[in-house]
């Protein structure tokens, strides 16, 4: 029953890997979109004010007394003062040929001769720059002049903007991530908790409880639940079908057999001849044997079925086995036995008292089959630090190599002999003892005679 | 061909080696074991209590002091930047065109306000206003004029007084000059009034602020505009005889910056200067400063002082330039 299941990975695991890696993903991502489109803005930010700028400067260009003028506007250049100080580099060219500026800045020449204006980014003098590259044309009284600018600036205040930005989106990035995993790490254990809540109420439940599981669970876990709950009413079914049939049966059994034996009893009566007496007395042995076990049947079906749902009520122990020792002694007394009650005044205790009989019933039965006749039989209920019924007789004991299995199914010791039994009366002791969380333990008194302890 | 080409380098740099300094002095410490040069537009007197300072500090260290016109500076600095290892100067506009054309070395541990350095290269130390000097004399029993529209009024009330008698810079050839002007004409359509006022009384065009102050004090102008108060000041003698008036309608104030050579050997030493410039212009300078301290603008929106800014070079472009020389020309010079 307790085969370990074969076990490969971990669902929380597996879970957590999957969300943590996702999260970890979805944060890069998130981390490269946003600063992406932060350059982008940024870049297009400086784009802006470059072109504003040499389209106020553009604006300016003139042709007077056939000679071009660019009268540069104070504030094309002062737009570009930036926190970081970026350097600025223009140059004026007219038709190609450099007028004022910077003269090692030249101009982009443009692949798309519809664009006015050209962007790169390029080295100058040792230093990156943004550059645009705008033209004009200029009608004048007989010529057609083009006066072009490239107007570049370095990317300082570019850079520290960027910086920032990529500090910013790292932070942001590393919190959607703590706060990502720190949800599927919630997330996950959530999941897995449910499963332990329903691995825990599958483990609490007793040995023979198989009634469906009736707390809530999550949607998903219904198709689990519910097959679990088919499987057990299955089970459930089985079992009492196949405990029902066992009582059936065995009451079947036992009364056709009661008619048989009384009429090979009268015809024993009649019988003379020797060896059909024998044949007869041998045949309703067989039935005693039959009828015995049959009724040991009937009683472990019984018992099976009140141990799966056991129903506790208040009883006094001694009160009981008084009962008991009563209702045996007209049997002890044909065997010149005496049924004795020692022990304890009380012992009250909750319990099915039908089962506890039962027990008690066939361990006192044992004693009385197995000891020698004319002794002493005593049950014993003690209340000390664990609650116990001892039934004690002076016969031989228990056979010592065989003592741990003679509460198995239909044992019988090597000493049982001739004895009429099926071997299930201390199956149906223990069986109850363990109903009721206790056990049934069996040694041989050192003073001699068995002893079969019924621990509550 | 070759040789011809030898020839004229030799030359030009014969030029050049022979060219005049307006004035050129080294301060040389104890045990001088390493040697700064300095190119600057400040005349020696008023910034050789930095250096004395600065070498009592360092004993180890010697300064060769070179001055020249702001023009001429950036002229001579871009022929050669590996001659020198500090640039000082008045003129704004061309001291940050050189750090913006890659010829200053930055020195980013040195600690100074945004608006009073860029790049961590140029560093400004003065603040400067530009002022109206007037010899009192001109000026007896007359209102003193605090605006520009008031010297403007003046000049046109007694033309006979101040008929070649009025001095400014020649801005064709003064760096500063030039800076105060174009400054003036973005700021008000006035300057060019008092242009025209002035060209047609015969103006007398200056290099530099030494001489047109020597002039005024010898009572040769009665009137200087657009020079430095701080010129002015520092001459004690004249005191009684000039007043020195910063215009209230909008006055234009410079400050004077510094920048170590890209091309220094000495970066070190040149580095430590320029802290020990900053730290003498804004302490106290034991009593011995000269120069004016630099001043916090009073406000963002305050263009009385010329913020170091790309903008700066606007005026610098050569087109620009020509057409703002030829409208400076056509009011100054009237024949
Ligand atoms: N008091 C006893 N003294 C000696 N041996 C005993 C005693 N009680 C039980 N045994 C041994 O244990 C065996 C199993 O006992 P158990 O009561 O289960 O079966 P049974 O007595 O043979 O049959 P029944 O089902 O009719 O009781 C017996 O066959 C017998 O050998
Ligand atoms: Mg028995």
């Amino acid at each position: 029953m307790s085969d370990s299941p074969t076990i490969s990975g971990s669902l929380r695991n597996r879970l957590a890997t999957i969300l943590i890696g996702g999260a970890a993903l979805l944060a890069l991502l998130l981390f490269l979109a946003v600063r992406n489109y932060a350059v982008q803005v940024a870049q297009q930010g400086q784009d802006d004010i470059l072109m504003a700028s040499v389209t106020s400067m553009l604006d300016t260009a003139a042709i007077r007394d056939g000679s071009v003028e660019v009268d540069l506007p104070y504030a094309a250049l002062a737009m570009l003062d930036t926190p970081a100080d970026d350097r600025v580099f223009y140059a004026i060219y007219r038709d190609g040929k450099f007028l004022s500026g910077h003269e090692d800045l030249a101009v982009a020449a443009s692949s798309d001769a519809e664009r006015r204006e050209v962007f790169s980014t390029q080295a100058i003098r040792g230093t990156t720059v943004r550059q645009v590259s705008a033209r004009r044309i200029l009608i004048g009284a007989s010529q057609r002049v083009e006066v072009q600018i490239a107007l570049a600036q370095t990317q300082d205040a570019l850079a520290e903007t960027l910086d920032e930005i990529r500090r910013n989106t790292t932070l942001l990035g590393l919190a959607f991530f703590v706060l990502a995993a720190a949800l599927s790490f919630w997330a996950t254990s959530f999941a897995v908790g449910q499963l332990n809540k329903l691995t825990t109420s599958v483990t609490r439940r007793g040995p023979q409880d198989l009634s469906p599981f009736k707390k809530p669970v999550p949607q998903e876990m219904g198709p689990l639940v519910r097959s679990l709950n088919s499987l057990m009413g299955r089970l459930d079914h089985s079992l009492s079908q196949s405990e029902d049939f066992i009582a059936e049966a065995a009451h079947r059994v036992r009364t056709p057999l009661a008619t048989v034996r009384s009429h090979a009893e009268t015809t024993l009566q009649r019988v003379d001849r020797e060896e059909n007496r024998e044949a007869l007395r041998s045949m309703i042995r067989a039935i005693d044997e039959s009828s015995r076990a049959a009724g040991q049947l009937l009683d472990h079906a019984m018992i099976t079925f009140r141990a799966d749902h056991l129903e506790r009520e208040k009883i006094d122990l001694v009160e009981l086995a008084q009962d008991l020792a009563v209702r045996l002694s007209p049997i002890a007394e044909m065997k010149d036995l005496s049924l004795s009650v020692c022990g304890d005044e009380n012992a009250p205790y909750a319990g099915d008292p039908i089962l506890i009989q039962n027990a008690v019933r066939n361990l006192v039965d044992n004693a009385m089959k197995y000891g020698p006749a004319d002794s002493d039989i005593e049950i014993g209920v003690h209340t000390g630090s664990r609650l116990c019924i001892v039934v004690r007789d002076k016969g031989p004991g228990y056979p010592l190599d065989e003592i741990g299995q003679l509460h198995t199914r239909f044992k019988r010791g090597r000493n049982a002999g001739d004895a009429v039994g099926s071997g299930l009366g201390l199956t149906i002791a223990a069986d109850v003892a363990g109903a009721h969380g206790g056990s049934l333990e069996l040694t041989n008194h050192p003073e001699g005679g068995a002893c079969a302890i019924l621990l509550l | 061909m070759r040789y011809f080409v030898a020839l004229i380098v030799w030359l030009a740099a014969g030029c050049a080696m022979a060219q005049e300094w307006e004035h050129q002095e080294t301060f040389s410490g104890t045990d001088a074991s390493v040697s700064l040069r300095i190119i600057s537009s400040t005349d020696a007197d008023l910034f050789a209590p930095v250096i004395e300072t600065f070498i009592a500090a360092n004993p180890n260290i010697a300064v060769e002091y070179f001055v020249t016109g702001t023009a001429e500076l950036n002229e001579r600095f871009r022929a050669d930047p590996g001659a020198f290892d500090i640039a000082v100067s008045s003129a704004m506009d061309l001291q940050l065109k050189l750090v913006n054309d890659g010829f200053a070395k930055p020195l980013p541990d040195i600690p100074h306000v945004a608006w009073a350095q860029w790049r961590q290269s140029l560093f400004a130390f003065t603040s400067e206003p530009a002022a109206i000097v007037i010899n009192r004399q001109a000026f007896e029993g007359q209102p003193i004029p605090q605006t520009r529209q008031q010297l403007i009024e003046a000049l046109r009330a007694r033309p006979e007084t101040f008929r070649n008698r009025v001095g400014t810079y020649d801005v064709r050839q003064s760096g500063l000059g030039y800076l105060f002007a174009t400054q003036d004409a973005r700021a008000s359509e006035t300057f060019w009034r008092l242009m025209e006022v002035m060209g047609s009384l015969d103006v007398r065009l200056y290099c530099c602020s030494g001489t047109m102050i020597d002039d005024l004090t010898d009572g040769t102008i009665a009137v200087a505009y657009n020079v430095l108060g701080s010129y002015a000041a520092a001459r004690t003698e004249s005191e009684t005889i000039l007043e020195i008036i910063l215009p209230s309608d909008f006055p234009t104030t410079m400050m004077r910056t510094a920048f170590v050579s890209g091309q220094t050997t000495q970066s070190q030493a040149a580095e430590r200067f320029i802290r020990h410039l900053i730290a003498f212009q804004s302490g106290q300078g034991d009593g011995r400063r000269v120069l004016p301290a630099l001043k916090t603008p009073q406000a963002v929106t305050d263009r009385a002082t010329i913020a170091l800014q790309p903008a700066l070079m606007t005026f610098l472009d050569v087109l620009k330039r020509r057409k703002f020389l030829a409208e400076w020309e056509d009011a100054m010079i009237q024949d």
